[in-house]
């Protein structure tokens, strides 16, 4: 185990500007997340958020994901993050901190979340043996570029459940405007 | 081993947003706690994409982006109810249903 912790930690033999940029990146995501659980002020939480969210799409473009990652700003950063300020405004959440926004029980979660995170390294850690053979480099050609294999994927081989997304999001749509109307 | 680091902190993130669920008694914070452990399934997924060398991985990620999008405005629309029904989003006051 201590080596295949060694192997993970290390360089390695892939780019290291990469590895140095995904450390970074991971750094910041990690401490905006723990804000973001820990801070008394709502809005604060939410822009906080916003730091993470930013990160992972950071990580999206460093795993050569760059559709995924636009879309991520898109959806996340643009849409959600509104209407997660409309939120905390409209509940009239107070600006400057509330000291009420954890359970008196809030301490369980500490223990709860230290012992899964346990196990998930573990089982990360156990299965990392099997990878030592794969090459996982981003730099890989694979044809046609990732935007037009995704698109191709789309209407092909997933094209049910894509057209079962587009009725979850209008019934979702839907569902809200009922929901939130005032009468 | 770029994509074992990315489990890593999928991991990581995860846990930090279990932690927020449990934690948390305001509604909103708690759906964006939800927003942490869904990024953290997201990154899991593309780093699959990596390790396989195959675009299902992202395209998955893109599935799970738009169901959360729908979530989280259903989700809002529900808090904003309970908020003009009670005039407060403690999640502990929310105990009618309790056995």
């Amino acid at each position: 185990m201590s080596n295949t912790v060694a192997s993970i930690v290390a360089v390695g033999d892939i780019n290291v500007a990469q590895n140095v940029g995904f450390g970074v990146i991971a750094l910041m995501m990690i401490v905006a997340a723990i804000r973001v659980v820990s801070t008394s002020d709502v809005v604060h939480a939410a822009l906080w958020l916003v730091i993470v969210l930013a990160g992972v799409a950071a990580q999206y473009i460093l795993a050569a994901a760059e559709f995924v990652a636009v879309s991520q700003v898109l959806v996340y950063i643009g849409a959600v993050m509104v209407l997660f300020l409309f939120g905390i405004m409209l509940t009239r959440a107070q600006i400057g901190g509330d000291r009420d926004v954890n359970n008196p029980t809030w301490a369980l979660g500490i223990p709860a979340a230290v012992l899964l995170l346990g196990v998930l390294a573990w089982a990360v850690l156990d299965g990392v043996d099997e990878l030592q053979g794969v090459d996982d480099s981003v730099i890989v050609d694979r044809g046609p570029a990732p935007t037009v294999q995704i698109s191709d994927n789309f209407i092909g081989p997933y094209l049910v459940p894509f057209l079962a997304l587009s009725f979850v999001l209008l019934a979702a749509a839907i569902g809200a405007i009922v929901l939130a109307r005032k009468d | 081993m770029l994509a074992a680091n990315f489990l890593l902190l999928a991991a990581v993130i995860f846990c930090i947003g279990v932690y927020g669920v449990v934690a948390r008694r305001n509604a909103v914070l708690v759906l964006m706690s939800v927003e942490l452990i869904l990024n953290s399934v997201n990154l899991n997924l593309v780093a699959f994409a990596v390790m396989n060398h195959t675009i299902d991985g992202q395209v998955f990620a893109l599935f799970v982006i738009a169901i959360a999008a729908a979530e989280v405005g259903v989700g809002l629309a529900m808090v904003l109810m309970v908020y003009r029904n009670r005039h407060s989003i403690s999640l502990d006051e929310l105990s009618e249903m309790k056995g």
